[in-house]
């Protein structure tokens, strides 16, 4: 967009703001635009995000993406690559480790994908 | 952990450094700031804004004449250290602390940006260090030695963006780091990675951060480094710190804990505090709550270090007329992507050396409340105002962003219609965000959003109980990856083990056995001639790879300033090497001793065309612990002596010794002056009652001898070392032998 400056024009209906006034002014708009993007953190995942709760887990970084793609290719992303890790090893009653080197070695992701459809099935 | 201490007078050995890394905890966590030290006294000094001094340290040059104190300013002092090599880092690390660093920041490797996932093992790098677990644990360790050596803690530093930010943060906030960039603005403005990962990235980052104490640090200054006028983008630049800052607070880092990477915009030949300085009040004053690291701008600096040196000074003025919690220290060198040892020693240098310049500045003056600073701050801050305003109306960050709001070159409002655009549907990520289902679960600490840990009987207050604690509650928990690949830090080092073993000696730049040394020279041709004539001194001077740095015309035919690299092709031998022996001083006592039971009378003067009269005071003088201090009785007879004159008095008065100071040089007028006073004793016949003695900063201690005078001394020559000659010439010549002392 190519506009010419109009700063005199625009700036009209806050020339009269006390420098106080302004401030607080400055910080409710940064807070409205801001608020919208803590939105988007809250309620989506991504695949680094997994990685990092898998690292957090105790599971190596040579294993998370393979984990992290394995959820991908499954649908399994909106539970959580960690939940889907952490599914297995209760299931089978490993540690999160073996679980997560089950997974990343291409492992138990038929019986651990049919855990998560057999709770969306109820 | 080992045992391993550093001794101040052995290299630190990175071989030692990488033993048992496998097992290694770093100290803490969290940043630290100084302590400040109000009213410190420091020699005969009292200082207003110093900081608690160190415990070693390389002072300022001229410390030397202050009784070698070094002051530390308030603000922390970040330097920039990455040469692709850690190990070779780590060595620039300690150079830089002892200078007064003590923020390192590591650059990452180019492209590991888009690296998905965590990089592992120690390969070389790019334009930087690949950060791994391996390599930060290594320089961790290094710091946690140098920090006890220097006495004062020191903060560690680097990235966490690109498309593998969180799983950074978590490695970080495992291995100990203190500082890290992260600002979601920047992956989508210069990386280009989606706009809507990057924030929900951020967001985990961010809150993995804050369970760490680590001290954030925003990007909003590559706006200035990346529009074309830099200076248009201030309402801008606000508006991007307060975005960050205010999402990175609401995501749970303490507003103490962010801090706004902030540049002067501009730089001379602009009127660049005239410009920058109403921005900075503006920031600050709507930032109040966060700490300011004060950057140096980078837009405009060229090769010249001077030049550079002068724009971080001003930028400095900037920083000490408002607030600069942290102050950086861009090596100056960043005109040429060299970043060299040296660099970061003098930029860490002018740092300190400015800020204690300046200090208690602000007790004596004020920043105006009205007038056109006043007027100059406003308008910044309305046009900060209406910036976030727009943003709103045209449907949020993403809407704005994808019209290509910022890094516009105009002064917004005005838009010159060539900022970046992005697509909340592009960039690098696109495609890869997933959303959280009802059960979405994650049984780890530090976790951001939505969390379903009920679902299994889980606390949300403590999600990783679930599994016992995850590795921020249980290191054994971390897997720590040694090597992947060839390119090792154990091979690299194994190629230069000579020079680390001490067998062999090669100048160096940033790498050890490099080779690379800087040459300065003035050649007196036009500009590309000049260059020509440098790379053929170089070629024949045995250098290899010879490259012009900088050029500066000093008139456009008369000559130019050339600065050339060339690299060292052999190696120097270390046990070839004739070194002088220390001047040796006699102790207090006996020159006492000796000069009560042979008492000395000593005639002295600056000879030729010459009223120098510093030097020979410092000599002699009482107060500068000259020679009169073990009660040589001294008679001065001034500047701009006749040489007959000074031998005549010393003969009138009878006197042992003649002291001669001698500052100008040119043809060579010093040492034919000592050559004259020489022969003058002689026909006068006392030449065997006198003792000769000549100094000067101009003079070779060798060469005077060859005037036949019994000894000259150069620069750095103090009265400990004239008291002790004229004492044991005084013993020789009468036949007495030479007093032995014990060594200390």
């Amino acid at each position: 967009m190519k506009r010419a400056d109009d700063f005199q024009e625009r700036r009209k209906h806050i020339a009269n703001l006390s420098d106080e006034e302004l401030y607080k002014r400055f910080w409710e708009l940064t807070e409205q635009v801001v608020n919208p993007l803590l939105e988007y953190g809250r309620k989506n995942t991504t695949p680094s995000v997994e990685r990092a709760v898998l690292l957090r887990m105790g599971i190596s970084s040579l294993e998370t993406q393979k984990i992290v793609e394995g959820c991908m290719d499954r649908g399994l992303m909106g539970h959580g690559a960690g939940h889907v890790v952490y599914k297995l090893s209760k299931e089978k009653n490993i540690s999160i480790p073996e679980a997560g080197t089950m997974l990343a070695e291409g492992k138990g992701w038929d019986e651990v994908a049919a855990l998560f459809t057999k709770k969306e099935d109820k | 952990m080992a045992d391993m201490i550093l001794k101040h007078n052995e290299k630190l050995d990175v071989r030692e450094i990488l033993k048992d890394l496998d097992k290694y905890e770093p100290k803490r966590r969290g940043w630290v700031w100084r302590k400040p030290a109000p009213n410190l006294e420091m020699g005969p000094f009292v200082y207003k804004d110093a900081s608690e001094p160190l415990k070693n340290s390389v002072g300022l040059p001229p410390a030397k004449f202050f009784g070698n104190i070094d002051p530390q300013p308030l603000p922390v002092i970040t330097t920039e250290i990455a040469s692709g090599r850690f190990e070779d880092d780590i060595r620039r690390m300690r150079m830089a602390a002892w200078h007064g660093a003590d923020h390192i920041m590591v650059i990452r490797h180019m492209g590991q940006s888009h690296i998905d996932g965590l990089m592992e093992g120690t390969p070389q790098g790019i334009g930087g260090v690949p950060i791994t677990r391996k390599q930060v644990r290594a320089q961790r360790k290094a710091l946690d030695l140098i920090e006890e050596e220097v006495g004062r803690p020191i903060n560690y530093h680097s990235y966490v963006s690109g498309v593998a930010g969180p799983d950074v943060a978590v490695m970080f906030a495992e291995e100990g780091i203190n500082g890290a960039h992260q600002d979601p603005q920047y992956n989508v403005l210069y990386r280009d990675i989606n706009m809507v990962r990057s924030f929900v990235d951020a967001c985990e980052s961010k809150k993995v951060m804050a369970w760490a104490g680590i001290l954030q640090i925003d990007g909003a200054h590559n706006a200035n480094a990346t529009a074309r006028e830099a200076w248009k983008v201030m309402p801008e630049l606000i508006v991007q710190h307060a975005i960050n800052s205010l999402f990175s607070e609401k995501v749970g880092i303490k507003p103490e804990n962010i801090s706004l990477s902030t540049v002067p915009p501009t730089a001379t030949p602009a009127p660049c505090v005239y410009l920058d300085l109403p921005y900075a009040i503006a920031l600050r004053d709507f930032c109040d709550r966060y700490k300011m690291r004060a950057q140096q701008n980078t837009k405009y600096i060229c090769s010249s270090v001077r030049e550079a040196t002068v724009t971080h000074v001003l930028n400095m003025l900037i920083s000490k007329l408002t607030r600069a919690d942290i102050q950086s220290t861009i090596t100056p060198d960043e005109g040429r992507n060299v970043p060299w040892h040296i660099y970061n020693i003098e930029a860490c240098d002018t740092a300190k050396q400015t800020l204690i310049g300046l200090d208690g500045l602000m007790d004596f003056v004020e920043l105006k409340k009205d007038g056109p600073l006043k007027d100059h701050v406003r308008d910044l801050k309305e046009r900060a105002v209406l910036f976030m305003e727009e943003i709103i109306e045209v449907g949020g960050y993403f809407n704005a962003v994808e019209e290509g709001f910022f890094v516009d070159s105009a002064k917004y409002p005005e838009r010159n219609g060539d900022g970046i655009a992005r697509k909340s549907a592009g960039g690098v990520g696109y495609g890869f965000i997933f959303e959280r289902e009802e059960d979405y679960m994650a049984p780890v600490t530090a976790h951001f959003g939505y969390n379903n840990v009920e679902q299994y009987g889980g606390d949300p207050e403590n999600p990783s109980a679930l599994i016992g604690g995850c590795t921020f509650e249980d290191r054994s928990k971390i897997v720590y990856i040694d090597e992947l690949d060839e390119d090792t830090v154990d091979a690299r080092l194994a190629k230069v083990k000579k020079y680390l073993d001490g067998d062999a000696i090669k100048p160096e730049v940033e790498w050890c056995g490099d080779g690379v040394v800087l040459m300065t020279m003035m050649i007196p041709t036009e500009k590309r001639m000049a260059e020509a004539a440098a790379l053929d001194i170089g070629a024949r001077l045995g250098l290899e790879d010879c490259e012009v740095t900088s050029k500066e015309v000093l008139q456009e035919a008369e000559g130019t300033r050339i600065e050339m690299k060339g690299r060292v092709p052999f190696d120097v031998d270390p046990t070839t090497l004739e070194i002088p022996p220390e001047p040796h001083h006699l102790s207090d006592a006996i020159l006492f001793k000796e000069l009560e039971e042979h008492p000395m009378r000593v005639v002295c003067g600056t000879v030729g065309e010459d009223e120098h009269s510093v030097g020979l005071r410092e000599i002699i003088n009482i107060k500068h612990g000259g020679i009169e201090k073990w009660g040589v009785e001294v008679h001065y007879l001034g500047t701009s002596v006749p040489v007959e004159k000074l031998v005549d008095a010393a003969i009138e008065l009878n006197a042992n010794a003649i002291l001669a100071s001698t500052i100008i040089s040119h043809d060579n007028v010093h040492y034919k002056n000592m050559k004259r006073i020489n022969e003058l004793a002689i026909e006068k016949g006392i030449r065997d009652d006198v003792i000769i003695c000549a100094g000067g900063t101009q003079v070779v201690p060798e060469e005077a001898l060859k005037t036949g005078i019994d000894q000259g001394f150069g620069r750095d020559s103090h009265g400990i070392d004239v008291a002790t000659f004229l004492v044991e010439e005084a013993r020789r010549r009468r036949g007495e032998p030479p007093i032995e002392e014990d060594a200390e």
